[in-house]
């Protein structure tokens, strides 16, 4: 039993993943035929909403974005990739997925690292420290449109706290939302203070579940607190930090409301996001046609970053 | 290296005890096990001896050294977990050189510790492994090189066979006994098993209640019990502990019913008392007229079994028997006490025994009266 194992018997330890056996060994052609009937009977309920909401959208806008369309969004001429071609000759349009980039990795990378040292400092063990956890997982409980009112009031330049600060050490007054590049740091802001009580709560949920025998082990072997956190805390937690990193970056791929309610794609284009450029063009422009290509291209790019992100942290993440 | 554990106490809340006045030396190269129930605050022990846990009261020194304050890493010892605490993400080589290579050591002489520590629990061909591909006895035994990687002269151990299988765990006893011969390192080890205590200690300290109940080796922790408690949490079936009263008019009969029945060799007080008999020192006649007991269940084990009867006082005894198969459920015996018993006044505490064998407890018996005095 405690033998050491041959590389025969270890190979028998792990079963192969996929199972290919049929799921009907030995069983008529009839009662294989009643067994689908019934698999069917308990999927159609879900089959049909997918269908509905999800599946048909989806071919829709595919279809939709080989067509030109009239004002409700009927297709009219077909065109084929032409829709594709136009966008990635558009300066407008790149313009817009370099912001995006920009946004994206910004918020993506703030709200990782931030989440991670709020979770870390709300592991500690301090009197007290319960009340901070709750109040760290708080922007859980906020709607994105009362963010947004919060945070214009704080971007204010007249009576918003950020300027009234600046004011104060004599600080030259920024004008947060109307300025292109401080826009955008303003709309990065509001979204990552956004994702920080969602973000916080899964680390936090993670360190927790961190045996403390681990630490204890490293403390009395004499190992650093900082060589702790990244030789064990880190590993540890790294199949929660692949999960949030491909839950925010897709997250914030699809920034809408804030967007929308802070700066409506302004000043001067710099933070027209790929989804707001996608509303502006469908509903706003009624040019159906070309909205629709740009969904299939963000719906892409996503697919295209998680990809990567599974290649890349594979290894690290599988333990 | 010994170490000195001088009224060593410990309290959360200022108010209770979970340790209070724990006074040890352990010598140098002792295998010393602490054992007790679940909650006694064995462990709470261990964390406060490897600065993982404050110390409320009192001074720890080893090798001589004041290191009641200092932090764990600066009391030079190991300590293996009852989880082994291995990182799923490391493969064995990399889990046991951990602390090592933490603290930067060269890399020549990082690799000839680990592959030496690895070879003495024989996990060498298996370096390559995640914990994940290892059995409950493989992952305890890459915890054990880890330890003896750091290459410390004292070892703390957790509940270490704890979360393995019956047969493994008598495996692993002799196991890190030996290894801790060939070591020669003093090892603290902690568990609630009075078997592996009795197994693999040099000495035992018996905690119960927040407090040390007796520290001895093995044979004086069976053969003279300090109390109650000690007597009944070694040995299995447990100690059987039967109430008599006690007046003078007995005349040196302890008498637990009119046919158990014990003579004692000398006058004791007036009072109520506990006789303490194991369950190999009492008898079973099946045969005899006068019965005392009905047999309630049998355990048969094989070359012996264990018979819970009930007396006709309500009170239950365990017996152990060779004579198997010879009883049956309900049946009527009458049961006889041999010469070997113990006395407890009625706070638990010994105040004599009988070993059947000619040496008797008188002396213990005067001593704990006069320490009682």
């Amino acid at each position: 039993m405690d033998a050491p194992i041959t590389n025969k018997q270890s190979q028998t330890h792990y079963k192969p993943k996929g199972n290919k056996k049929p799921l009907t060994v030995g069983l008529s052609y009839k009662k294989e035929l009643r067994e689908r009937l019934y698999a069917l009977v308990f999927l159609g309920p879900s089959l049909l909403i997918l269908t509905i909401f999800v599946f048909f959208p989806m071919l829709r806008t595919l279809y939709l974005s080989f067509f030109l369309t009239n004002s409700v969004g009927k297709p009219t001429v077909f065109i084929g990739l032409q829709n594709y071609f136009s966008l990635l000759t558009s300066t407008a349009y790149l313009h817009s997925l370099q912001a995006t980039f920009i946004y994206v990795i910004a918020v993506s990378c703030l709200t990782l690292v931030l989440g991670l040292l709020l979770a870390q400092t709300a592991s500690q063990k301090i009197r007290g420290i319960s009340f901070f956890r709750t109040v760290f997982s708080g922007t859980m409980g906020v709607s994105v449109s009362v963010a947004a009112i919060f945070w214009l009031f704080m971007f204010n330049p007249s009576v918003g706290l950020l300027d009234q600060l600046a004011n104060l050490f004599h600080l030259p007054v920024i004008n947060w939302l109307t300025q292109p590049g401080w826009a955008m740091t303003a709309v990065v802001i509001s979204t990552v203070w956004m994702n920080l009580g969602f973000t916080f709560l899964i680390f936090f949920g993670a360190l927790q579940s961190v045996p403390t025998t681990f630490y204890e082990a490293a403390q009395i072997e004499g190992v650093s607190k900082r060589y702790q956190f990244f030789h064990i805390t880190l590993p540890m937690i790294s199949p929660t930090l692949f999960f949030v990193s491909i839950i925010t970056l897709i997250e914030s791929f699809k920034s809408f409301g804030l967007i929308d309610l802070m700066t409506a794609g302004g000043p001067d284009n710099a933070t027209n996001l790929l989804v707001y450029r996608i509303y502006q063009d469908a509903f706003l422009s009624g040019n159906y046609g070309l909205a629709s290509t740009e969904s299939v291209i963000l719906a892409l790019m996503i697919a295209f970053f998680t990809f990567i992100q599974f290649k890349v942290l594979e290894k690290r993440v599988n333990y | 290296m010994g170490i000195e554990l001088a009224s060593l106490s410990k309290s959360y809340d200022g108010q209770n005890w979970t340790l209070k006045n724990i006074n040890v030396q352990i010598k140098s190269g002792e295998f010393f096990t602490i054992v007790g129930p679940s909650g006694c605050g064995k462990s709470t022990l261990l964390r406060m001896i490897a600065g993982l846990i404050s110390i409320s009261d009192g001074t720890l020194k080893i090798d001589d050294q004041d290191v009641t304050n200092l932090p764990p890493q600066e009391r030079s010892l190991s300590m293996v977990f009852q989880n082994y605490a291995l990182f799923p993400f490391l493969d064995v080589k990399s889990n046991v050189a951990f602390g090592l290579k933490a603290r930067k050591m060269p890399a020549a002489q990082l690799e000839q510790r680990v592959a030496h520590a690895l070879e003495l629990v024989g996990l060498s061909e298996l370096k390559a492994r995640k914990p994940r591909e290892l059995s409950g006895g493989q992952r305890q035994r890459v915890a054990l090189a880890r330890a003896i990687a750091s290459d410390t002269k004292i070892c703390l151990m957790d509940e270490p066979l704890s979360n393995l299988d019956a047969q493994l765990r008598s495996k692993m006893r002799s196991e890190i006994r030996e290894l801790q011969q060939n070591l020669g390192i003093t090892l603290i080890y902690v568990t609630h098993d009075q078997v592996e205590a009795m197994t693999m200690a040099d000495r035992i300290m018996v905690l119960h209640a927040h407090e040390v109940q007796q520290i001895g080796t093995p044979s004086e922790i069976y053969q003279h019990p300090a109390n109650s408690f000690v007597a009944q949490f070694f040995g299995t079936p447990r100690m059987n502990l039967l109430s008599v009263h006690y007046s003078t008019k007995n005349q040196r009969h302890l008498q637990v019913d009119p046919l158990l029945d014990y003579v004692l060799p000398m006058d004791i007080e007036e009072g109520d008392y506990f006789v303490g008999v194991r369950p190999n020192a009492l008898e079973i006649h099946a045969t005899a007229q006068a019965s005392n007991a009905a047999i309630k269940n049998i355990e048969y084990l094989g070359t012996q079994s264990i018979i819970h009867a009930l007396l006709d006082n309500q009170e239950e005894v365990r017996i152990t028997t060779a004579q198997n198969n010879t009883f049956s459920l309900g049946e009527r015996i009458q049961i006889r006490a041999t010469a070997a018993y113990f006395v407890f006044d009625n706070t638990g505490r010994a105040i004599f025994f009988n070993k059947g064998d000619g040496e008797d407890g008188r002396t213990n018996y005067k001593q704990t009266v006069t320490n009682a005095l």
